[in-house]
């Protein structure tokens, strides 16, 4: 030790890992330079986490899509066709690099840049188990929304840069969408966040001693509803359409900017799900928290993917002018029936401190999972003569200026 | 062993993203790269506010500039027609030049010359300062020592540095707060009004 000492309240001092490796390192390196190399080392194994992760959900998905499909899926190199991905990636990688004429080059390459790094920064605040998160922001919920509004940026970006009309549809639709579905999921959030009382995700999943999917079904459905449509998954796939628009955005996308275009997406899945799990399934408690916070975090999230995979195996794709009537008429009016109910619930039932006891959570529980049954099936039944009237007109104006009009309230 | 040199690594770097980003958006001529870049100095602002220890304010900056406005730029100039041919030169540019090279001038002389630390006066108006301080969640260490000599009690400065930028809004702003609500609210239904058209 040559005099080196973290501060314990800084953000990186907390982070028992970063001040591990920077304690060690300092026993022979400066300090500066033991400060940069446990910043990297940190960072590295952060990014081969959520890389090695989005490789195993391309695998996975594509496994778990065989059998809902009735057949077998990728099963030939590797046990259980485990090492596809790799085989995937040097495909990709030695493929050629192709950058269509009369793109915007550094834009068309900045990208898929871009969309890994906002990935990235925001698996930050992300706890993988007890006390293991890279920093705990006391704005965590905030910042991961703040991070993943790049998205938006990004795809557009592509479409455009990729001076092709296939590319500029898909980046249209894909961004009406995300600028729609921002404003259910984060109220729904915002329901998440009043009973939990706090932003942060570590104080999240402490809250939870009744998980909130459990507590608030609703805010749980409009969340899944929504990320799914955040993702461009099937059945909210208009963006990248392979029926109607080639690929959408990524169409003139080749080699490995593909690769790390289709690493954002898988890990994009990845993260909303242990997104899902942190915020829904009480991220790491469970028997044996401190040891095994880990395994449960990983059970979760696994439980996250496949819902995503099932709801894309089970549903058609949805028009576009569908997709907006069931995030404006279906998925807002839950949402503010949920923070509406939670807000009341939390009103009366907190003590004078302003928490929330285990037995008023299961008596939220009790009031809200009929509510939520009573929302859904009313607000569906509305909707289907909605979609019924609307079949029979012609198409409804254009959606992308539907979505231009929904920026000024978001 | 702080970070301090690293803060300090950090200030540059942003210094420079933001600074070039700036004169980039102002010089391109192609607008939607004017308009990425612009979405770059957002960012790099953000940075600055977290070096600040102003996360809140970070994130914020980032969610809605970034993410809201920046974009609403960008449809903007995908709705623009002849976008491709960029930026036509204007003939209001030497005016342009020098009212925006006044207005810099003004806000440079009036963030060098304004005594930051100092308080009009002790007691309640050191007690707003630190909650506006503490809004955007930056410590005034020196306000703090002057309320206690001020000689209000602990409580009531808990009072005011836990809640920060909450307490203001709903608390002694909550007029102004609701008020800007209703414009908000105001001017989405104008535009979705303008936006519908007179056919319909």
């Amino acid at each position: 030790m040559n005099g080196c000492h973290l501060d314990p309240q800084g953000a990186l001092g907390g982070n028992p890992l970063f001040a591990l490796i920077f304690n060690v390192a300092a026993y022979v390196l400066p300090c500066w330079l033991a400060f940069v190399i446990a910043g990297l080392v940190i960072m590295l194994i952060l990014i081969n986490a959520v890389l090695l992760g989005a490789a195993i959900v391309s695998w996975g998905e594509r496994r778990l899509l065989g059998r809902f499909q009735n057949r077998v899926g990728p099963n030939r190199w590797g046990p259980f066709g485990a090492l596809q991905p790799i085989a995937d990636l040097a495909k990709l990688i030695t493929k050629e690099d192709i950058i269509p004429y009369g793109a915007d080059r550094l834009a068309f390459t900045a990208v898929p840049v871009i969309m890994v790094a906002s990935l990235l920064v925001a698996t930050a605040v992300i706890p993988f188990a007890k006390d293991v998160a890279l920093v705990d922001l006391n704005v965590g919920v905030l910042f991961i929304l703040a991070v993943s509004s790049l998205t938006s940026i990004a795809i557009f970006t592509a479409g455009w840069a990729s001076n092709n009309r296939y590319a500029l549809f898909g980046a249209g639709r894909a961004v009406a969408v995300l600028i729609s579905y921002e404003v259910p999921v984060v109220l729904s959030l915002l329901g998440v966040v009043i009973v939990a009382g706090s932003m942060s995700l570590g104080d999240i999943v402490v809250a939870q001693a009744v998980p909130f999917f459990l507590v608030q079904p609703l805010a749980f459905f409009v969340f899944l509803a929504g990320m799914s449509a955040e993702l461009n998954r099937t059945p909210f796939d208009v963006a990248e359409a392979e029926s109607e628009i080639i690929a959408g955005y990524h169409t003139e996308y080749s080699g490995i900017k593909f690769a790390l275009i289709q690493a954002a997406e898988f890990g994009g899945a990845l993260f909303v799900s242990g997104l899902i799990a942190t915020l829904f399934l009480a991220g790491w408690a469970g028997p044996v928290a401190d040891w095994l916070g880990w395994l449960w975090f990983l059970i979760k999230t696994f439980i996250g993917i496949f819902l995503f995979v099932w709801i894309r195996s089970t549903f058609p794709r949805l028009r576009l002018d569908q997709i907006m009537t069931v995030c404006w008429k279906f998925l807002m009016p839950l949402s503010f029936i949920n923070l509406a109910v939670v807000t009341l619930e939390v009103y009366f039932l907190r003590d004078a401190s302003g928490a929330l006891s285990t037995a008023d959570l299961w008596i939220m529980t009790a009031i809200n999972i009929p509510v939520a049954v009573v929302s859904i099936a009313f607000f569906g039944w509305i909707i289907r003569q909605k979609v019924r009237d609307s079949s029979r007109t012609t198409a409804a104006a254009s959606p992308v200026v539907r979505g231009v009009s929904t920026i000024e309230v978001g | 062993m702080g970070a301090e040199w690293f803060k300090d690594v950090v200030f540059w770097a942003l210094s420079v993203v933001a600074i070039a980003g700036a004169v980039g958006v102002v010089m391109s001529r192609d607008l939607f790269r004017a308009a990425l870049l612009l979405a770059t100095v957002f960012v790099a602002v953000g940075g600055f506010y977290v070096l600040m220890n102003a996360e809140f304010l970070a994130v914020v900056q980032i969610l809605i500039y970034v993410g809201a406005i920046a974009v609403l730029f960008i449809f903007g100039v995908m709705l623009t027609r002849d976008v491709r041919q960029g930026n036509a030169p204007n003939r209001l540019q030497i005016p342009a030049g020098i009212i925006s090279g006044l207005l810099l001038a003004a806000m440079i002389f009036t963030a060098v010359t304004t005594d930051w630390t100092t308080l009009a006066g002790a007691g309640l108006e050191a007690k707003s300062q630190i909650a506006q301080t503490q809004a955007v969640g930056i410590v005034d260490i020196e306000a703090a020592g002057r309320l206690a000599e001020s000689g209000l009690s602990e409580q009531e400065v808990e009072s005011v540095a836990g809640g920060g930028l909450a307490d203001l809004l709903v608390g002694e702003f909550v007029l102004p707060f609701e008020a800007v609500s209703l414009l908000l609210l105001a001017a989405a239904i104008g535009g979705l009004a303008l936006a519908r058209g007179r056919g319909r």
